[in-house]
């Protein structure tokens, strides 16, 4: 299988601050990938450079030229009271090769045929501030989707949605998959979203671990990725994280830690 | 019938509600990017950056339209510039740009020790007082304006809306920006001697405001915003020879009873939508 973007030894930065260090990563296609790490492990970041928003200041990032990329980014960086209908909002990716300001015939017929793909077909002329979080996270698939791409880079798909928007949001995006687009995806879900991923890269601001989760959500690459340290159990065959949340009080009682083990309270 | 064309056979009514009409749709025009970007205060403030630019410009011999317009432009796209960081609000880099600018122009006069160009029409402007060639500027501006946002109107919407996801998806935003800038340094050069920088500061907002109140659509609120600063234009000035106003406030309080009216109407629309739909957001 060619590869759709491969990083070699990249590293980028924002200022002073290097955000990205060493990165060697490539996607194929088919590829569908999570990235999890803490908040500022650079995640965002390395979508952005994927999609070629972001240049390393060392190292380089090799993309195959005849690849469309589409973005999704976090609904939360959204402005809801900006003044776009969905139709209007999906057809934004389309700004090549017209230059008169309104949307072509065929357009329209793609935005269409792509918001009934994702079944919102009649909410076209509806304010994308008066939809459901699930519908919303669909519009703005919706637009990644009208460019066509082969790689789509998602940015936090399910954050903010309730479990049931979240089981919806991540059915579509396996269905995407299952037609052939290379998905590449960012979360902080580790049970309900990076367990069920074919492949997940643990990232903060250097890869940590990648591969399958049940070989990377271990104690000790979620200790190394996150700073802290978290328990793993095993359920069905599938890696469980349990994340101990601990009282003041209880926290003075916990056991020094030794290398390599991890002390809990009595 | 000939009372109401009364006026118009005076060249001086002529020329004002003209400029007036022009000056209304171009601010209209590029005030949509304006408000939506939360840059309101801009126009405000690029007139007083201006300030800099036509002290610096006297001190060396330039014309004025030279000095301003290239001292505008710097300044527009330093604020453009500093607002991209998210830690600094566009508020704050308008605030920070404009004020040391106008501060630069003042102290050039401090030194010069003289400054003869009457600022009293600047700040509050002189509709009345235009001439053929004021038209025509504004005339210029104004298609040029319509001619820009028409060619790269799904660039700049994209640039307005989702910058990040714009330039992701191969839109030069740093582009866009730098068109932006232009637009605002060209709209408020050619302008502000001719209306003042009061109602230029005016009428890059409240027909935005207003067609933003009235429409959910970006298109339809472009051409709203359009709509009304020409109306606001013709009929201020208009209205300002009967009732004897000075003409640049009456175009601005006529676009603010527009708002006025833009604001009940909305209002009583939004108490008849479903409770739903004006609920609907984010998780």
């Amino acid at each position: 299988m060619s590869d759709l973007v491969r990083f070699e030894r990249v590293t980028c930065r924002y200022g002073r601050e290097p955000v990205l260090v060493n990165i060697d990563l490539s996607l194929a296609e088919g590829d569908f990938v999570g990235v999890v790490g803490p908040s500022g492990s650079g995640k965002t970041t390395l979508l952005r450079a994927m999609a070629g928003a972001v240049r390393p200041i060392a190292g380089r990032i090799v993309r195959d030229p005849k690849v469309a990329v589409g973005y999704v980014p976090q609904v939360e960086t959204v402005n809801w009271y900006f003044p776009v209908t969905v139709r209007e909002a999906v057809l934004m990716s389309r700004i090549d090769g017209r230059v008169v300001p309104w949307a072509s015939k065929q357009d329209v017929r793609d935005a269409d045929e792509v918001l009934d793909r994702l079944g919102i077909d009649d909410l076209g002329s509806r304010h994308i501030r008066e939809l459901s979080g699930g519908q919303q996270q669909r519009v703005f698939i919706a637009r990644a989707m009208l460019r066509r791409p082969r790689l789509l880079l998602m940015d936090e798909p399910t954050s903010g949605v309730d479990v049931r928007t979240r089981h919806d949001v991540m059915h579509l995006i396996h269905e995407l998959h299952h037609e052939g687009l290379a998905i590449v995806l960012t979360t902080h879900d580790l049970n309900g979203i990076a367990a069920h991923l074919p492949k997940l890269v643990c990232l903060n601001r250097e890869v940590i671990a990648t591969g399958r989760p049940k070989d990377v959500i271990t104690p000790d690459v979620l200790e190394r990725t996150y700073g802290a340290p978290l328990e793993v159990l095993q359920h069905g065959g599938m890696p469980v994280v349990v994340e101990h949340y601990l009282e003041p009080e209880e926290e003075r009682k916990v056991v020094p830690l030794r290398e390599g083990h991890h002390g809990h309270p009595a | 019938m000939d009372t109401l064309l009364e006026p118009f056979g005076y060249a001086f009514f002529r020329n004002g509600i003209a400029v007036a009409t022009l000056a209304g749709a171009l601010c209209g025009l590029v005030g949509v990017y304006v408000v939506l970007r939360g840059m309101s205060y801009i126009g405000h403030g690029l007139s007083h950056a201006i300030f800099g630019g036509a002290v610096a410009s006297y001190a060396l011999g330039l014309s004025f339209y030279v000095g301003a317009g290239l001292w505008g432009l710097v300044s527009a796209v330093l604020i453009l510039l500093i607002a991209r960081r998210r830690s600094i609000g566009a508020d704050a880099a308008i605030g920070v740009v404009t004020t040391a600018s106008f501060a630069v122009g003042v102290v050039i006069i401090s030194v010069i020790g003289s400054f003869t160009r009457n600022f009293e029409s600047v700040l509050f402007g002189n509709v009345l007082g235009v001439d053929t060639g004021d038209v025509l500027i504004v005339a210029a501006v104004t298609v040029a304006a319509g001619a820009a946002v028409f060619l790269r109107y799904r660039q700049l919407l994209f640039t307005t809306f989702d910058p990040e996801v714009a330039d992701v998806s191969g839109v030069s935003t740093a582009r866009m920006d730098i068109l932006l800038a232009l637009l605002l340094t060209a709209l408020i050069t050619v302008c502000m001697s001719v209306l003042g920088v009061t109602l230029i500061a005016a009428m890059l907002v409240i027909p935005p405001v207003i067609g933003r109140l009235l429409t959910d659509s970006f298109h339809k609120m472009l051409w709203i915003s359009v709509g009304v600063g020409t109306f606001c234009g013709f009929v201020g000035v208009y209205l300002s020879y009967y009732l004897n106003w000075a003409s640049g406030p009456a175009v601005v309080l006529t676009a603010a009873v527009l708002f006025v009216v833009a604001y009940a109407v909305s209002s009583v629309r939004r108490r008849s939508l479903p409770e739903a739909a004006l609920d609907a957001h984010v998780g």
